[in-house]
């Protein structure tokens, strides 16, 4: 029998991997926006699971606006990460020291 | 039994893969699995009664913010073996992050359990299809923040858009003013030139 617990944890693991994602590829920008990527993911999972388990469709509007604002923010990060390769001709994050253009 | 597999099956995949995003060495590699994961995790709501999230997953993510990434990856010259050089040596630090933090999670999880439990519950039977019900609250209680979602999105677009727009140095474009400012006298010459004399320019 599959309960709400078990989806918790899946979500729960998702996370983790996430945050270890972030931790690992330290200076590489788009792998951490897919680790960003990955913890919205668990995020949904979870209200999703909450959200069927408890028989409230509340939680799966809120899902989308995770949804909603995750693609949003894939689309902003991806083009600031597009013009800063082309300013500087890489995007390791240790280069991202000076805001002047 | 089936959807007990299915959990299962779609549960393994989905962290399998996640963890091969963050540990591909090939970036392009790292997309591909991120949308497996996306599919595999579309798999799960499914099980879980939530049909539109489900597909909105599949349509949003796989289609939309995984290609875009994949166009991003393959768009940008990037040298990606050295930006993995402090790879192992953030290695131990951040399994130490994740292991405190997933003992943290599932503590919590243990804790929640001892309260008023759901556990142990099945998934609530609903009369009403799932997408019915809630387009029937998106488009009534949560009119206004669907609203916003949407606005979201269009100032998100116009943001990408004036980001990366960059006018080349090659192309001609049209020079209204100097067009607008032109008179007659210095386009048009009326001669009247002799028979055999021809044209003098």
């Amino acid at each position: 029998m599959i309960g709400l617990g078990h989806y918790l944890a899946v979500a729960a693991i998702l996370f983790t991997i996430g945050v270890l994602g972030i931790f690992l590829n330290r200076r590489n920008v788009i792998l951490m926006l897919m680790a960003i990527e990955l913890i919205l993911l668990a995020v949904n999972i979870n209200l999703v699971a909450f959200s069927a388990y408890l028989g409230d469709l509340t939680g799966q509007v809120m899902a989308m606006f995770v949804l909603t604002v995750a693609a949003a923010e894939a689309a902003i990060g991806l083009a600031i990460l597009v013009i800063f390769f082309r300013r500087r001709g890489s995007i390791a994050v240790d280069d991202v020291n000076r805001m002047h253009g | 039994m089936i959807a007990i597999l299915a959990f299962w099956l779609f549960a393994i995949l989905t962290i399998a893969s996640a963890v091969l995003v963050i540990f591909a060495r090939n970036p392009v590699h790292s997309v591909l699995w991120l949308i497996v994961s996306f599919f595999n995790a579309a798999g799960l709501m499914l099980l879980l009664g939530a049909e539109f999230i489900a597909m909105l997953l599949v349509i949003v993510y796989v289609g939309a913010v995984a290609v875009l990434f994949l166009f991003v990856v393959m768009m940008l010259d990037i040298d990606f073996a050295s930006l993995r050089t402090g790879f192992t040596r953030n290695l131990p630090f951040g399994l130490i992050v994740a292991v405190v933090l997933l003992a943290e999670v599932l503590v919590a999880l243990t804790a929640w359990k001892a309260g008023p439990a759901l556990s142990g519950r099945a998934i609530p039977e609903t009369s009403t299809p799932n997408i019915v019900a809630l387009g029937q609250l998106l488009y009534s209680r949560y009119l206004f923040a669907f609203e916003l979602a949407g606005l979201i999105l269009l100032v998100a677009m116009i943001g990408a858009i004036v980001l990366t727009h960059r006018s080349r140095r090659d192309n001609r474009p049209q020079n209204i003013s100097k067009q607008i400012d032109r008179r007659p006298f210095e386009a048009v010459r009326n001669t009247n030139p002799g028979v055999g004399e021809g044209m003098k320019l």
